[in-house]
């Protein structure tokens, strides 16, 4: 039977998952250098071993409040497009091996940021895994308008 | 080899090429005699040689592989066959070609190559190549004859010219007299001889040739007895592109993990260690240094194809237009020079043809019948800007927004609030064109937008800007985006930002005592030397807390887009080499950075664009020009105020007017260099003439002793010179009223400034002392069509 392994974290108690295949590491990491006037969502850049990558914050992208930086903060660093890109989660995971047949549609029930980002759900024992869409996580310039006209009109 | 010209290399590079393929070709030949393709393929080589050397005025290379040409082309039309006489002559002549092209890479000239006796030689194989054998009497009057028209006239130039030549001037003589002369023997049979010796023509040829060549060889490299030079074609080779990426991104981190150990040694008390962090130091900069150098080409491979499409166009059109290039030697790197290419074709044709007028338009305009299309290229704030300006009919901006209008790109209401810059910009607008008629040439309404949206592609910017009846300026504004630049480091807030160093002109610290931040109308300038310069605020427009003082802060006085003004920050940290790295699409957006680095602590900053702070500052600069006006008017009544600067020469203080004063700078004496009799110093990647105020003056008593001399750098439209001084005293605004016209060399006269008599310099006098060039306004090509 067809399965597919994904690495799993938390952002605000809710259990998300993306295919592993996509993922390049998980740090931890402080130190996050502030793009002001940068959609919110991008929570800074940090250096990476010689590379600038950008940390994506996935509470702000969840339509929740942005992290204070100022503590550490758990990175899932995914390739998306030959660009490296880090999404800033609570907590890690494990990484688990599911069943291609245990997957469904999101459910109507999910709502607004949560809605779009997700491309399915996994039953888990107990708890309900949500497959993350690494590229539409990570898009940051489409969402934040208001801030992008803002800081143009400043 | 910096003294040969960019083509005589590739020339020299590609010919040593084709003469191996081509030795390889002849003897391969002599195995298979009969192969037409070979003959052909030699033909070519040595036809491209001709070619060449003919349009570098390479007359005896050209001479030499014309005859050679003219005997391969009977025996690749079948009109004779190969002979071994003749094959020898052929590598013979070859040979030739190879002394001559190592004679011109050593001296730059051709030097006293024997080609005649060659010539001689190959000639005498076309037609007859037996005679040599048989009637020696008979061969040369029937070879001469026959030649005549093909090589007789250019092998005789270079003979009558010099008289080094004995042998080939006798043999032409007794050639041209053979039919004549009933006893030709001796000399003609001599000269076929060494056709049909066996020992490689190489050695026969290659002591009276490569002779002249290497004594002054020897002699130009001095100090290194037996260092002979590596030929072009051995000392360069083709690399991969891609391995030159490769390369450089490496170097990249290499300077960062440089930084990284600087810092962690910095205050180290393990001398050795200091030492080693120093030299690695040292090494990573030359090696940084050399890998950017492998990149780049000058602006001219480009520029090159377009005196041809002016010329062809401008005649299509029936239009005169004179093409004049400045700067052709900027450099850029490879990658942007191939990406500028269209772009800059698309508006030089766009210049030609809607820029420039008839003659007849011209004429009534009262202009000179001819146009002129100027390309300029210089570095200004950390790009290249190429500007393509004609002196045209000019780009009306009613005319732009009237069919803006009718093309529905702007309403009434915007039109009304743009100004002339914003209309102008409309013309970058997809489906936009002003153009009368649609021509085959541009105006089609693509275009502008195309070369937008190139010239965007690769982080550039393109405006234009136009008076009517007096012409247009198209100018694209490339970076560097060679990855590792020079960079200032500020803080503002919590953060720290780097700023290209290239367009910083100063550093100012307000301390809100001697200076402080003002405002004009509602917009923050500084006066600056008497000036008032706009600023923007780094906080501000970041949208970050605005600090509650402007106390202790640094001003970052910088230049772009043809504008100065003043960056407010929290404090200056320092200047060092970074690393560019692109920033990730969802960035570019905010439009403030023109990049990402990592600095030496590891972190990242975030690297400021300087042309869109310069935009920002837009507002301010205009109060500052309105304030300015008022100024002129109140100056006007109050009567004449000059700045100086006054600089010490013993006991004698010489006044330099402040206008004159770009940049104030310490230079080691020991970077002080000479070029012949003049001396220049390195100076931000250019070579910056040095004149001596001492020596001007004819002071030589006031050789400074310290390790480092004041200098007033002076730049005008790219080209800049030092003035090195003892001491510089101080700077100060005054009336002048004292005055005496004291006709010394080099002063202008005399003044009493601050109870002290002050010597005025001439200024232009000094500039041109140090650069008799700077103020020729000589473009460096000239290019009719």
């Amino acid at each position: 039977m067809p399965s597919r392994q994904y690495a799993t974290f938390e952002v605000d108690d809710q259990l998300f998952g993306v295919d592993v295949a996509q993922v390049q590491e998980v740090l931890r990491f402080h130190e996050y250098t502030r793009v002001p006037l940068a959609p919110t969502s991008v929570g800074g850049l940090f250096n990476l071993r010689g590379q600038v990558i950008a940390a994506v914050d996935l509470r702000v992208r969840l339509g929740l409040p942005g992290r204070d930086l100022a503590e550490p903060a758990m990175n899932v660093i995914v390739s998306v497009e030959d660009e490296w890109v880090s999404l800033l989660v609570d907590r890690i995971g494990e990484v688990i091996e599911l069943d291609d047949e245990a997957f469904e549609p999101p459910p109507d029930t999910l709502h607004g940021a949560f809605r779009d980002l997700i491309v399915g759900t996994f039953k888990l024992e107990g708890r309900l895994m949500l497959a993350l869409d690494a590229r539409r996580a990570v898009e940051t310039a489409a969402v934040d308008t208001d801030q992008g006209n803002l800081a143009r009109t400043s | 080899m910096e003294e040969l010209g960019e083509i005589i290399q590739e020339f020299l590079v590609e010919s040593h090429e084709n003469l191996d393929q081509l030795d390889r070709d002849l003897v391969a030949l002599e195995q298979d005699p009969g192969s037409r393709e070979m003959l052909s393929s030699i033909f070519r080589t040595i036809h491209t040689i001709k070619g060449t050397s003919g349009f570098l005025a390479f007359h005896r290379l050209e001479t030499l592989t014309h005859a050679g040409e003219s005997l391969l082309s009977r025996l690749r039309d079948g009109a004779q066959e190969l002979t071994p006489e003749s094959t020898d002559a052929l590598l013979r002549m070859v040979d030739t070609v190879r002394t001559l092209l190592s004679t011109i890479e050593e001296t730059n000239g051709e030097g006293d190559v024997d080609v005649d006796s060659v010539i001689a030689m190959v000639t005498a194989c076309i037609e007859d190549p037996a005679a040599p054998k048989a009637a020696p009497a008979e061969a040369p009057s029937e070879a001469s004859a026959e030649t005549e028209p093909a090589s007789g006239k250019p092998a005789r130039k270079p003979a009558a010219k010099r008289t080094t030549t004995r042998a080939a001037t006798k043999r032409t003589t007794k050639a041209a007299a053979a039919k004549a002369e009933p006893e030709p023997e001796p000399e003609n049979a001599q000269m076929p001889e060494p056709a049909q010796v066996e020992t490689p023509p190489l050695e026969t040829a290659l002591p009276a040739a490569a002779a002249p060549g290497a004594l002054p060889t020897a002699d130009e490299t001095g100090g290194q007895p037996g260092g002979t030079r590596r030929s072009i074609a051995e000392s360069s080779i083709r690399v991969d592109v891609d391995l030159l990426d490769a390369l450089m991104r490496l170097v990249g981190e290499l300077v960062l993990t440089r930084n990284q150990i600087m810092r962690g040694v910095g205050g180290g008390s393990d001398p050795t260690l200091v030492r080693t962090t120093q030299r690695l130091n040292l090494i990573t900069s030359e090696l940084q240094e050399s890998v950017m150098k492998t990149r780049m080409q000058p602006i001219e491979h480009i520029w090159s194809k377009l005196p041809r499409v002016v010329r062809d166009l401008s005649s299509t059109l029936g239009k005169q237009v004179r093409l004049v290039m400045e700067g052709k030697e900027t450099e850029l790197d490879r990658s942007l020079l191939e990406a500028v290419k269209d772009p800059l074709t698309h508006l030089v044709r766009n210049a030609v043809d809607h820029g420039v007028e008839t003659p007849e338009e011209r004429a009534a305009a009262g202009k000179s019948a001819e146009g002129t299309l100027t390309l300029r290229a210089y570095h200004e704030g950390g790009h290249v800007i190429v500007e393509i300006t004609d002196d045209g009919a000019g780009i009306d901006p009613t005319q732009i927004a009237e069919t803006a209008l009718t093309r529905g790109v702007a309403t009434r209401e915007q039109l009304a609030r743009m100004d002339n810059r914003e209309i102008f910009a409309l013309l970058f607008q997809p489906g936009f064109s002003t153009a009368k008629k649609v021509t085959n040439v541009s105006g089609r309404g693509v275009g502008m937008d195309v070369v937008k949206t190139n010239i965007e592609q690769i982080g550039g910017a393109v405006d234009v800007d136009s008076a009517v009846g007096k012409g247009t300026t198209w100018r694209l504004t490339i970076p560097l985006t060679l990855a590792i630049i020079q960079a200032l480091t500020v803080e503002c807030g919590e953060e720290t930002y780097a700023i290209p160093q290239v367009g910083v002109d100063e550093l100012v610290f307000v301390d809100g005592q001697s200076g402080q931040i003002e405002h004009v109308s509602g917009a923050p300038v500084y006066r600056l030397r008497g000036k008032l310069l706009p600023l923007v605020r780094l906080d501000e427009t970041l949208g970050l807390p605005a600090r509650n003082s402007d106390r202790d802060v640094y001003i970052a006085v910088l230049q772009a887009d043809g504008r100065r003004f003043g960056l407010v920050v929290d404090r200056v940290l320092n200047t060092e080499e970074i690393v560019v790295k692109p920033l990730t699409g969802r960035l570019k957006d905010v439009g403030v950075y023109a990049g990402a680095t990592i600095l030496g602590d590891g972190k990242v900053a975030l690297i400021l664009d300087i042309p869109s702070l310069a935009r920002r500052s837009h507002l301010a600069a205009e109060a500052v020009e309105r304030a300015e006006m008022d100024q002129v008017e109140t100056r006007a009544a109050e009567g004449r105020i000059e700045r100086l600067l006054i600089a010490g020469m013993g006991d004698r203080r010489v006044a330099i007017p402040l206008d004159m004063v770009t940049r104030l700078e310490e230079f080691a004496v020991d970077r002080i260099e000479r070029v012949g009799a003049r001396e220049v110093v390195q100076y931000r990647s250019q070579i910056l003439p040095v004149i001596r105020l001492a020596s001007l003056l004819g002071v030589y008593d006031t050789e400074p002793d310290g390790d480092t001399v004041p200098a007033v750098v002076y730049t005008e439209r790219g080209r800049s010179v030092a003035l090195v001084v003892q001491q510089i005293v101080d700077i100060v605004e005054d009336h002048i009223e004292a005055r005496s016209d004291l006709d010394d060399d080099g002063l202008t006269g005399s003044a009493v400034i601050q109870q002290r008599v002050t010597e005025l310099l001439d200024v232009r006098r000094a500039i041109l002392a140090a650069d008799p060039r700077f103020y020729a306004e000589m473009p460096d090509t000239m290019v009719g069509a």
